[in-house]
């Protein structure tokens, strides 16, 4: 499939002087790593070639705060301020779409680009961020890169690209109740490792990956890169056309059923060879959860932090304040936070409301749902979910980054302890200082009713 | 960009597997929008007190690591978030080359674009490396080749084009723009599918 995909776009083939130039059908960008490529355009005096490919939002460095959002209220850094208005006049000045702060259809790009309909399977999809891998659930090739490389792709609607390796990810068999993408996700990062994917495009293959919606898909290829791989990707299926179909920026009438025909051929030949294969056991997943501070360092939520002799391995340790041999259930939480490119999309919310539902958030501990996209939240809240967080002591808020990375100022306080259904654990992710524990939606909701890390099978089954 | 052909400077030594780009440089300093003074944010939390003051324990505030225009780091460095901050924050304060036996893609490709050469070498070389701080090195891209104070010679993979680009002291844009007449064909060829 990544083969195909890669034929389909090469411009100019690799040669031994040079790298194959490759043509980007989407390119979708936000207000953080845009300013700096813009910059290149001007000081070169150059046009973005083509507008007509290229979808502006904000996300990151947004507040989520209603009132500052929608009700007036200044955002209070002067710097992330600084950045979206950047964005509003560069957009204006360049003529690219932007999704503003106030659009109903702004979110978190890797959630927007699916709602909309935009990301289709076959495309080549980049953005200026690692998690643009999300958009390879949908069959596309779809990467990140740096603003260099968005200045390029401004400029010339084209990449220099090396071409990398193929990976082959076959899941087998049934996830069990309270088990998710997530954790499946988790366990293959375990089992390969931080950087086993660099170099590598992953294929997601088996039983256990067709059986999931594309929400969950958006997951498990979202996560692609905490692996080191560039790209995640799933062939399209009749869950990917049926979930596409009915977006508005999709094909329409004969278009559609063009598309589709061409859409159906991506799909890996069978015996396609890869550069490497990788087998894991869905049906024998737990709940898993990270101890430490890469994502790569996950256990089952029932099982002990384990030890090692290695030096980034203790110090990891000893940031968390985390001891090796002791369980991890039962660990005090202070902050639960649920929303991301990797766990905010409507079934996500819905799965950490079915824990809370009729339950209170343990006092003491803070927890933020912050939906991936105003479509998200307006869904979600037709459904009354938004009550259910409320009711349960969590705050609701409007869609953005968040404290995923706490550049709007959403952070978690030095020492405490948050479970998140975000995708890094990296020191002082969410706020220096941070301890972050990685988890599923449905853990993360019952992490936050006990105030302790929790199985959500413990609360599922009650 | 300065043309770069050789860097012969001391090293500076980071023995940590995995270094990802939020300790390089912290999201909370992606809210600017120009390319330059990243570098006093580098490795902000490593390096500095929550009062601001530098940690004297930490490599780069040694008095033997000033003025080291090489970094020498553990497997897979730069992993995690594709923000070319992190080259920026590196280049800006004064490194030349990273030296390690694992990149991760991303942050090869931003480094490359930005006059910071990613030197990958074979594990005793890394041990050799990691286990003698402040070695007088020399990184060659005429011969894409690392030099150690023992003598040995090691070389590393580079692209031809990323070799040329970093040697001239060139971007890759004016490439790409050069490709217009393929591109224009490339865009026909898809209008019609």
């Amino acid at each position: 499939m990544f083969e195909k995909v890669w034929e389909q776009h090469l411009v100019a083939p690799q040669t031994a002087d040079t790298p194959a130039v490759l043509f980007i059908d989407l390119h979708l960008t936000h207000e953080v790593t845009t300013p700096q490529a813009f910059t290149v355009l001007r000081e070169r005096g150059l046009k973005i070639r083509r507008p007509d490919l290229t979808l502006a939002t904000m996300d990151h460095s947004t507040p989520t705060r209603t009132e500052q959002v929608f009700g007036g209220a200044p955002i209070t850094i002067d710097s992330a301020a600084k950045q979206i208005r950047q964005l509003e006049r560069n957009c204006a000045d360049f003529g690219v779409e932007l999704l503003g702060l106030q659009n109903p259809l702004r979110g978190i790009v890797h959630v927007i680009g699916p709602e909309l309909g935009v990301t289709q399977p076959g495309k080549t999809i980049v953005c200026g961020d690692s998690h643009t891998s999300t958009h390879g659930a949908f069959g596309a090739l779809a990467f990140g890169i740096g603003s260099t490389e968005v200045s390029h792709v401004f400029a010339t609607q084209c990449l220099l690209q090396s071409k990398p390796r193929t990976l082959a990810i076959n899941a087998k068999g049934k996830l069990r109740p309270g088990v998710t993408a997530k954790d499946l996700i988790l366990a293959i990062i375990g089992k390969l490792g931080v950087g086993g994917g660099t170099g590598y495009v992953i294929e997601y293959r088996g039983d256990a990956i067709r059986a999931l919606d594309m929400d969950e898909r958006m997951t498990v290829c979202n996560m692609s890169i905490e692996a080191g791989a560039r790209a995640g990707m799933i062939a399209p299926d009749e869950t990917t056309y049926a979930y596409l179909k009915n977006t508005p920026r999709a094909p329409k009438g004969e278009a559609w059923d063009r598309a589709v025909a061409r859409w159906r051929q991506l799909p890996s030949d069978p015996g396609a060879k890869f550069d490497h294969e990788m087998q894991i056991d869905a049906s024998a997943l737990e709940p898993m959860i990270t101890y430490g501070t890469n994502p790569g360092m996950v256990i089952p939520v029932t099982g002990s932090v384990p030890a090692s002799g290695d030096a980034a391995f203790d110090k990891s340790l000893a940031y968390m304040g985390f001891e090796a041999g002791t369980a991890i259930s039962g660990k005090p939480v202070n902050v639960v936070f649920v929303g991301s490119c990797t766990n905010a999309r409507l079934s996500d919310l819905r799965d950490a409301a079915g824990v809370l539902r009729g339950r209170k958030i343990a006092s003491g501990v803070q927890m933020l749902v912050v939906p991936g996209s105003q479509q998200v939240k307006k869904a979600a809240e037709a459904e009354g979910l938004d009550r259910v967080f409320i009711d349960a002591g969590a705050q609701w808020r409007e869609s953005g980054c968040s404290m995923c990375l706490g550049m709007n100022g959403d952070l978690v306080g030095a020492g405490q302890y948050s479970v998140s259904t975000s995708n890094r654990n990296f020191e002082g992710r969410q706020g220096v200082g941070a301890r972050t524990l990685l988890a599923s939606p449905l853990t993360a909701a019952a992490s936050a009713v006990r105030g302790r890390v929790t199985d959500p099978r413990e609360l599922l089954a009650s | 960009m300065e043309p770069i052909k050789t860097i012969h400077s001391r090293t500076a030594v980071l023995p940590l597997a995995n270094i990802d780009t939020d300790q390089i440089i912290p999201a909370r300093f992606l809210r600017s929008t120009s390319r330059e003074g990243f570098g006093k944010h580098l490795f902000s939390e490593w390096r500095y007190e929550a009062t601001g003051a530098p940690r004297p324990d930490f490599v780069l505030n040694k008095p033997e690591a000033q003025g080291c225009a090489i970094l020498v780091a553990g497997r897979n460095f730069g992993c995690g978030s594709s923000r070319e901050h992190a080259p920026w924050a590196l280049t800006d304060y004064g490194f030349r080359a990273v030296v390690s036996t694992e990149f991760a893609d991303i942050f090869r490709n931003n480094s490359l674009k930005n006059g910071l050469v990613p030197v990958l070498v074979d594990e005793a070389t890394s041990r050799w490396l990691l286990a003698n701080p402040g070695a007088e090195v020399t990184i060659d891209l005429e011969t894409t080749s690392l030099s150690l104070p023992t003598g040995q010679r090691v070389t590393f993979p580079m692209e031809p084009f990323a070799r040329y680009c970093l040697m001239n002291g060139v971007d890759e844009l004016g490439f790409l723009l050069s490709q217009d007449a393929q591109i224009c064909a490339f865009e026909r060829k898809q209008a019609t599918v």
